[in-house]
C-alpha cells in the first residue's frame, strides 16, 4: 500500500470507530431517558406503558399508609386536580412528609405506580422543581374550571 | 467594623487584580521591563487581601456576628466551633470567597516557584491568572457580596443545614476547589504559550508539576465527598451520577487527559497543539462545573442559590473566558506548532487513544448532564438521564482506556512493535485471565462482571510489574537496589498512580457484584441476617446532642455466633431546622463494610432499618488516595527541582564573579 492509501485506510477506521462509538453512547442515552409527568397527564394516559418514568407533586396529606410488613408503604401523589397511587417498598427519604412535594420514579401497573425510587430533597423549604411545576399546572387546571362554573351565571 | 474591614480588602484585591491583570500583559508584549515586574507584587498583595477578607468573614462566624447576613443565614450560636469556621464556605458567597482565596493562593505559589521561568512567561501567567481574579472578585463584589450587613441583626442565626455539618464538610470543599482552581494554572501557562507563540518541552517541564499537583488535589476532592456522601447520605451509595458530581467529574477526566498529554509534550515535543486545546478544555469545565453548581441551574443540596443575575454574570464569563481563548488558539496555534511525528504504533499513539478515549467519555459525561438542561431552558419538557446511561457507556469507552494503560508504558517512544509488545507481555496477559475466572469463585458466586473487572484489575497491575521488570533488567546499576534507585519519582508515581486506578476498579467490581442489601422491620429483640451476619436491635434510646435530639439504635452484629461489632444508628432532629437526618453506623474492614441505617418508626417498637454488606468498598477511595500520592510523588521529581539548584547555583557565581 502506497502511504497516501494507507492514510485513507486510517482515517476511514477512526471516522467508523468514531460513528460506532457515538452511535453506542447515544442509544444507550436513548434507552436511558427517564420523562416526567404530572399525575394530571398520567390520568389522560399520556404517560408510557411499559417504560418507567417520573411522576411529581404533593403527597396527599393523610394518604401514607405502612403493610403490616413495615417495608411496603403505599401514598398517593397529587397536584392537586388528579392524583395517583404509589406504591413503594424500602425506606422513605428523611424529608418525605405529608404535605410536601415528591418525585417518584417507577412504572405504571393497572393504575398503581409501583416506584423504584423515591425523591425528596434536603431543605424543608425546598420543592423539587419538577413536583412544584406540575402543582402548578394542576392549579391552574384548578382554577380554570371553577370560572367555567363560575362564569355562566355571571354573564347573564 | 470587621465586615467593612473585609469589604475594603476585597476591593483593594480587585484594584490589584486588575493591574495584575493588564500591566504585565501589555509591558510582555511590548518588552517594557517594569511592567512585568508588576506581576509578581501585585500577586503577593492580592493574595493578602484576599486572606484578609477571608479572616474577616470567618471571624464574624466565630463571633456570632449576625449583623452579617451571610453569617445569620448559615450559623447559629449552638454550632460547634470547626462547623462554624466550615460554615464560611457553607453557602454561596462563602465558597466563592474560597475560590477566589485558592486562586490567589496558586497566583502566590506561581509567583514564588517560578525564578527559573523567564520574565515574558512569568508576566504573561500571572496576568491571565489576574484576569480571572477579577472576573470572580467582581462576581462576588457585584452580585454575592459575604459581607452584606443584615439590619436589624437577627437574634441567632438560621444554623447551618445539617448535611453539611461534618468533617466531610472542612476538608470536601477547599480540597475540591484546589483541584479546580488548579487548572487555572494549566490554563494560563496555555495562553501564555499561545501569546508568546513558544511551546517546547521546556514549558512542558515548567507547567506540568503544577497541573499534576492540581489533578492531585481534585483526586481527593472527588474522593472526599464521595466518601461523604456514602457515610453522610446515610444510604450507602457513593457515586449517583448527580450534575454537581458530574461537574467535578468532567474536568478530572480531562485533566487526567492533560497530564497524559503533557508528558508526550514534555518528553517527545510532541502533542502541542492539542495540549493546549486540553489545558483550555479542562479549565472550562471547571468554570462549567462551578457555574452548574453556583448559578442554582441545578437544584440540589449543592445549589445554594437561585438568582438569575448570578447565572447570567458566570454564563457571560464563561462565554468570554472560553470563546476568548479558543478564538486566540484559532489565531496563534500554527506558531505553537503541531511537535514531533510518530508512527502509528508507538508509546505516542497509545497515549493519543487514551486521550481521545476520556474526551469522548468527558463528552459523553457533558451530554447526559447539559440535555436536561437545555430541554427544560427550551420548555420541552423536564427529563432526567439514569445512571444505567452513565455505568453502561463509561464501562465501554474506560475498559479499552485501562487495556491501554498496560501496554503503553511498556511500548517504545516514537516506533514500537506489536508483535515485540505481545511476547513482553503474554505473562502478564495470562495472569489477568486465570485470575479474573479464579477470583470471583472464591467469593461464592461467578458473574461476567466480576470476571471482567477483575480481568482488568489484574492487568493493569501485572502490566505495571512487567513494566518496571524490564526497565530495571535495562538499567546499569549493579544489584537490584541500586537498581530499584536509579528509577525517577516521576516513573514510581506513574506506577503507583495507575495500581490506584486497579484499586480502585477492584473495589468497584467488588461493590457491584457483591453487595447485600436489606430493608427489614426490626422490633427490639429481632434480628435480621445478611451475607453471614447477624444483625440484632437490643434497644432503642432517645439522646440529646449539642444542636439535636436523637434517636439511637444499638444493634449486636454476630457472625457464626461470634460478636463482631456493636453499632450505634442514628435517626436526628436538628433543633433550628426541623430536619430528620439519618446518621448511618458503619463498621469499616479491609475487605468489608457493614451500614446500618435508620429508617422511620413503623409502630410497636419497631422500626424500619436497612442493613447492607458492602465488599471492599474502601478500596473505591483507597485506590483515589493512591493515584493522588502517584501524582504527589511526581511532582516531588527530582528533574523539576534540579533546574531551580542549576539556576540557583548559576546566580550565585554569577555574584561571585561579578564580585571578585
Amino acid at each position: 500500500m502506497k502511504p497516501r492509501h494507507r492514510r485513507i485506510v486510517l482515517i476511514v477506521a477512526g471516522v467508523a470507530g468514531l460513528g460506532i462509538a457515538a452511535w453506542l453512547v447515544l442509544s444507550a442515552f436513548q434507552q436511558n431517558l427517564v420523562f416526567f409527568f404530572t399525575p394530571t397527564q398520567v390520568a389522560a394516559n399520556e404517560a408510557p406503558k411499559g417504560r418507567a418514568f417520573r411522576v411529581g407533586g404533593m403527597v396527599e396529606v393523610g394518604s401514607v399508609k405502612r403493610q403490616p410488613d413495615g417495608v411496603t408503604v403505599q401514598f398517593v401523589v397529587t397536584d392537586t386536580a388528579k392524583s395517583i397511587p404509589v406504591a413503594y417498598k424500602g425506606v422513605l427519604p428523611d424529608l418525605f412528609r405529608e404535605g410536601k412535594g415528591v418525585v417518584t420514579q417507577g412504572r405504571l401497573e393497572n393504575g398503581l405506580f409501583v416506584a423504584s425510587e423515591v425523591l425528596a430533597k434536603h431543605d424543608e423549604n425546598y420543592m423539587p422543581p419538577e413536583a412544584a411545576d406540575a402543582m402548578k399546572k394542576g392549579q391552574a387546571i384548578n382554577e380554570k374550571a371553577t370560572h367555567t362554573i363560575v362564569n355562566p351565571p355571571q354573564g347573564k | 467594623m470587621v465586615p467593612e474591614l473585609g469589604q475594603f480588602a476585597l476591593i483593594l484585591a480587585l484594584i490589584l487584580a486588575v493591574a495584575q491583570g493588564t500591566l504585565p500583559l501589555i509591558g510582555a508584549a511590548r518588552g517594557v521591563a517594569p511592567w512585568m515586574g508588576l506581576a509578581r507584587p501585585a500577586a503577593q498583595g492580592q493574595f493578602v487581601f484576599v486572606a484578609i477578607a477571608f479572616g474577616c468573614l470567618t471571624y464574624s462566624f466565630v463571633n456570632n456576628d449576625f449583623s452579617v447576613l451571610y453569617v445569620a443565614s448559615n450559623s447559629n450560636t449552638t454550632l460547634p466551633l470547626q462547623y462554624r469556621i466550615a460554615a464560611v464556605w457553607g453557602g454561596h458567597e462563602g465558597s466563592l470567597l474560597l475560590w477566589v482565596l485558592m486562586l490567589t493562593l496558586w497566583t502566590m505559589a506561581v509567583s514564588v516557584f517560578s525564578d527559573r521561568l523567564p520574565d515574558d512567561i512569568v508576566s504573561r501567567v500571572l496576568g491571565v491568572l489576574g484576569l480571572i481574579s477579577v472576573g470572580f472578585l467582581c462576581f462576588m463584589l457585584f452580585t454575592s457580596n459575604p459581607f452584606d450587613r443584615l439590619l436589624p441583626a437577627a437574634m441567632d442565626g438560621r444554623d447551618l443545614n445539617p448535611l453539611l455539618q461534618d468533617p466531610g464538610m472542612v476538608f470536601h470543599p477547599p480540597m475540591l476547589y484546589m483541584g479546580y482552581v488548579g487548572f487555572s494554572v494549566a490554563f494560563a501557562f496555555a495562553i501564555a504559550a499561545l501569546l508568546s507563540g513558544r511551546l517546547d518541552a521546556t514549558w512542558a517541564r515548567w507547567s506540568r508539576p503544577w497541573t499534576t499537583l492540581a489533578w492531585m488535589f481534585l483526586t481527593l476532592g472527588i474522593a472526599l465527598g464521595s466518601w461523604w456522601a456514602y457515610y453522610e447520605l446515610g444510604w450507602g451509595g457513593w457515586w449517583f451520577w448527580d450534575p454537581v458530581e458530574n461537574a467535578s467529574f468532567m474536568p478530572w477526566l480531562m485533566g487526567t487527559a492533560l497530564i497524559h498529554s503533557l508528558a508526550v509534550t514534555e518528553k517527545r515535543g510532541a502533542f502541542k497543539s492539542w495540549t493546549v486545546l486540553l489545558a483550555i478544555f479542562a479549565f472550562a469545565l471547571s468554570l462549567l462545573g462551578t457555574f452548574l453548581v453556583r448559578s442554582g441551574v441545578i437544584t440540589s443540596v449543592h445549589a445554594f442559590a437561585t438568582d438569575p443575575k448570578r447565572g447570567i454574570f458566570i454564563l457571560a464569563f464563561l462565554v468570554i473566558v472560553i470563546g476568548g481563548s479558543l478564538i486566540l488558539f484559532a489565531w496563534r496555534a500554527h506558531r505553537v506548532g503541531l511537535g514531533g511525528r510518530f508512527d502509528r504504533v508507538s508509546r505516542e499513539s497509545f497515549l493519543l487513544l487514551n486521550n481521545v478515549m476520556l474526551v469522548v467519555a468527558t463528552g459523553s459525561v457533558l451530554l447526559g448532564t447539559l440535555y436536561p438542561l437545555f430541554l427544560d431552558a427550551l420548555g420541552l419538557g423536564k427529563i432526567s438521564v439514569g445512571p444505567p446511561y452513565f455505568d453502561t457507556v463509561f464501562v465501554a469507552l474506560m475498559a479499552p482506556a485501562l487495556f491501554l494503560m498496560g501496554v503503553g508504558p511498556l511500548a517504545r517512544w516514537k516506533q514500537a512493535s506489536l508483535p515485540e509488545l505481545a511476547t513482553r507481555l503474554k505473562w502478564a496477559f495470562a495472569v489477568a485471565v486465570v485470575g479474573a475466572l479464579l477470583l470471583p469463585l472464591t467469593m461464592g458466586k461467578w458473574t461476567p462482571l466480576a470476571t471482567f473487572g477483575f480481568l482488568l484489575a489484574l492487568w493493569i497491575v501485572a502490566s505495571s510489574v512487567t513494566t518496571l521488570w524490564s526497565r530495571l533488567k535495562q538499567t546499569p546499576a549493579a544489584g537490584l537496589g541500586a537498581k530499584l534507585r536509579t528509577q525517577s519519582r516521576s516513573y514510581y508515581g506513574m506506577l503507583l498512580a495507575h495500581v490506584g486506578v486497579a484499586v480502585f476498579v477492584v473495589g468497584v467490581t467488588m461493590v457491584k457484584s457483591y453487595e447485600a442489601e436489606k430493608d427489614v422491620r426490626l422490633a427490639v429483640g429481632e434480628a435480621v441476617e445478611l451475607g453471614g451476619y447477624a444483625f440484632r436491635l437490643d434497644a432503642l434510646n432517645e439522646v440529646t446532642g449539642p444542636n439535636y435530639r436523637a434517636m439511637r439504635g444499638t444493634l449486636t452484629v454476630t457472625r457464626d455466633g461470634a460478636a463482631v461489632r456493636t453499632m450505634y444508628p442514628e435517626k436526628r432532629i436538628y433543633n433550628v431546622q426541623k430536619n430528620a437526618m439519618t446518621e448511618a453506623a458503619i463498621d469499616t474492614g479491609f475487605t468489608r463494610d457493614l451500614y446500618v441505617s435508620l429508617g422511620e418508626p413503623v409502630g410497636n417498637n419497631a422500626w424500619l432499618v436497612r442493613v447492607q454488606v458492602k465488599p471492599f468498598v474502601d478500596w473505591i477511595w483507597g485506590g483515589c488516595v493512591l493515584m493522588a500520592l502517584g501524582g504527589l510523588l511526581s511532582v516531588l521529581d527530582r528533574r523539576y527541582r534540579v533546574a531551580v539548584r542549576a539556576r540557583a547555583e548559576a546566580v550565585a557565581a554569577a555574584g561571585t564573579a561579578a564580585a571578585g
